[in-house]
């Protein structure tokens, strides 16, 4: 019988880290200590944080949703003012929290409903989809909107495309100076590019833990503690998470503590969480004692590029290089090498409806990769919008993925493994 | 005391009960509808098993459970997914690498089963009903007879209907027209089960050997002529194929 599973305890600090975070917000949004920014969560943060933004994000609202399971009943509302049940559903379920007066902020931060921006600002390296959520917000609030369009998807990354993004990212500091009121200070730039590069090296770490066998961390943790990653990038606070993080996973490592009891198995996430059923799924997991070691969405907020010496230019290289914004050749190189790094025995792919962006599976991956003898499997589901998911179905498939592993592992514990009646 | 292995597999539509001896032969099976009594259904099926083989539960040694309602199954020692119990009943009555398509009532998989009877890999289609058993009770409702005849009224077609929609919802209104158009409902009813092999050739290549397990093909046996006749497949269907599910978990239980 394995040991029962351990908590992170770092997740006290978290949740302090998150709630100073949004506090801030709410003091600049409700008692005007402050102007505030919209990021979106692969944006240049870096460059609103250096104007003295407070940096809110949105898509970290839409996650926040789906994982309360609000989304089913927000997403309706958005739909009826034209906005399909097909895109994005942060941004449908976002869009409809706003048009019913809803927002899981009130309870857990405290906020009186999402905070007024003073300016939006996306980069559309992940998806269109983010620039029509901002519009919708522009037109609602009449503040400035301003973005990068990046090219998509790219190849190797060539000097056309930095330079191009480069130049776009210039452009963004005249009118965020004037929203901001003050001029961008390149030594405070380079200060916040440093300690966002020392944040993605630290959050890098902490996954990087997921190589060990056992693993000291899963997905589904890595899911929650990534906020500050997304959110502090660039901030203090998220550098000095990271390192107590960091020292408690390897402190697991030495200790032989396993995210996952007993793992036996040892999978790859790939596309989107379903956030709404991050602990179903987890808790599934360890019954099965399989464990997600490694995913590229949380791998998503690792930017090696960045550079303080290069500020700009490192953005435009670290921002323009993400997984989500590569070709297919080079996301099945990337996949490949973590499983052969993290020593996964299967790749699961969430088809995630609403994201056909970071849906991975739809041109032939999963066929490529089981005939290179990775095992794969797909599921259908969403990341908030629960209509789209079956609890049964996806149960039932992870359950025969995992038991087709055990199988094929040729495992002593092949034999006999079902899973008993407690 | 007997020594005896019981399977159940509580699928969305029915849920069936194979018990079998020590030497692995069957000596009873049970079926009720799944209902919204689950556990009642799973008690019913056991019983009737247990009356057919002439023995007492008391004679039964270990149960394994398996299907989407498999945590309904209270005197379950343990559970195995449909995925592996369809691999392990269908490898019981034909030894060797083959492809298990099983069709079920809401969704149908297809498995892959390598020469040592273990399954590889499987695909289960998405969450609709194309390429399912409901996706034939809705359409024959359109044709006004019971989904079961549709079998027979197909293999007396004459003509290749191939419907234009997989919805459920559009190829019912697309049977509008074509009642209306003068089709015969012999054709329409072999659209109809084409349009499932249809689905489920979408789904995964498929090629060697393949075994037709689950409801469908038990109530639709013409659907094994369509697997051959259109797609050019080598298709074996078991006996019971509806209940190769709940064999599979019976030989669970027997290891
Ligand atoms: S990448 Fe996907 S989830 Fe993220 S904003 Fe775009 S569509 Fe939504």
């Amino acid at each position: 019988m394995p040991a029962a599973r351990v908590e992170i305890k770092a997740s006290a600090e978290l949740k302090r880290v998150m709630a100073a975070y949004y506090e801030e917000i709410r003091q600049a949004a409700e008692e005007g200590k402050g102007k505030v920014a919209w990021c979106t969560s692969v944006g240049p943060a870096e460059i609103l944080y250096a104007l003295g933004f407070r940096v809110y994000f949105p898509e970290n609202h839409g996650a926040m949703l789906g994982a309360a399971r609000l989304s089913s009943s927000l997403i309706p509302a958005a739909n009826s003012i034209g906005y399909s049940p097909d895109i994005c559903s942060y941004l449908t379920s976002d869009i409809g929290a706003y048009l019913k007066g809803e927002t899981p902020l009130k309870k857990a931060y405290g906020l009186k409903s999402i905070p007024r921006p003073d300016v939006l600002v996306y980069n559309t390296n992940q998806c269109r989809d983010v620039q029509d959520w901002f519009s919708f917000y522009q037109r609602e609030f009449n503040v400035p909107l301003v973005g990068v369009s990046t090219p998509h998807p790219v190849p190797e990354l060539g000097e056309a495309h930095v330079r191009a993004v480069e130049a776009q990212l210039e452009s963004l500091i005249e009118p965020l100076e004037k929203v901001a009121g003050t001029k961008l200070d390149t030594a405070e730039l380079r200060k916040v590019v440093a300690l966002s590069r020392e944040c993605s090296d630290l959050w890098g770490r902490v996954l990087r833990t997921g190589a060990h066998i056992p693993s000291p961390i899963s997905f589904f943790d890595g899911c929650i503690h990534m906020g500050p990653a997304v959110v502090l990038r660039g901030r203090k606070e998220a550098v000095e998470y990271y390192k107590i993080l960091l020292a408690e996973l390897e402190g697991r490592i030495k200790d032989g503590v396993a995210a996952v009891p007993g793992e036996r198995i040892r999978l790859y996430w790939e596309g989107m969480p379903v956030w709404g059923r991050l602990r179903d799924l987890s808790e599934l997991c360890i019954s099965l004692r399989a464990c997600f070691v490694v995913s590229t969405y949380c791998n998503s907020w690792i930017f090696d590029e960045l550079d303080p010496s290069r500020p700009l230019e490192s953005m435009a290289r670290a921002y323009t290089k993400l997984f989500i914004n590569r070709t297919e050749q080079i996301k099945e190189a990337y996949i490949r090498e973590l499983v052969r790094e993290f020593k996964v025995h299967g790749v699961v792919f969430h088809d995630s409806k609403t994201c056909p962006n970071n849906a991975n599976s739809r041109y032939g991956m999963p066929r490529r990769l089981a005939g290179a003898g990775i095992p794969t499997l797909t599921f259908n589901g969403d990341l908030c919008d629960l209509r789209l998911y079956s609890d049964a179905q996806v149960r039932t498939s992870l359950e025969a993925f995992v038991e087709q592993l055990t199988g094929s592992a040729g495992a002593q514990e092949a034999k006999g493994r079902g899973q008993e009646r407690p | 005391m007997r020594e005896l292995y019981l399977g159940v597999d509580v699928g969305s539509w029915s849920t069936k009960a194979v018990l079998i001896d020590g030497q692995r032969r069957p000596v009873g099976k049970g079926i009720r509808r799944s209902g919204v009594d689950l556990a009642r259904a799973t008690e019913e099926c056991r019983a009737e098993a247990l009356a057919a083989a002439g023995a007492r539960a008391e004679d039964i040694r270990r149960a394994i459970a398996t299907g989407f309602g498999r945590d309904a199954v209270a005197f379950a020692n343990g559970f195995r997914t449909e995925i592996s119990c369809h691999a392990r009943g269908a490898f019981h009555h034909f030894p060797g690498e083959m492809t298990v398509v099983d069709i079920g009532g809401q969704d149908s998989k297809v498995i892959r089963v390598g020469a040592q009877g273990r399954h590889m890999s499987f695909r289960m289609n998405r969450k609709c009903a194309a390429g399912t058993g409901a996706f034939l009770e809705e359409t024959a409702i359109k044709l006004s007879v019971p989904s079961e005849k549709l079998s027979e009224l197909a293999a007396r077609s004459t003509k290749r209907i191939q419907l234009g929609s997989f919805c459920t919802v559009f190829t019912s209104t697309e049977i509008l027209g074509l009642i209306r158009r003068g089709e015969r409902v012999e054709d329409i009813a072999r659209g109809l089960l084409a349009s499932v092999a249809a689905r489920i050739v979408e789904m995964e290549p498929l090629s060697g050997t393949v075994v037709l397990t689950g409801g469908v093909i038990a109530h639709q046996p013409f659907l094994k002529e369509i697997f051959e006749q259109d797609h050019g497949l080598r298709v074996l269907v078991p006996p019971d194929p509806q209940f190769i599910g709940a064999l599979g978990a019976a030989l669970y239980a027997a290891d």
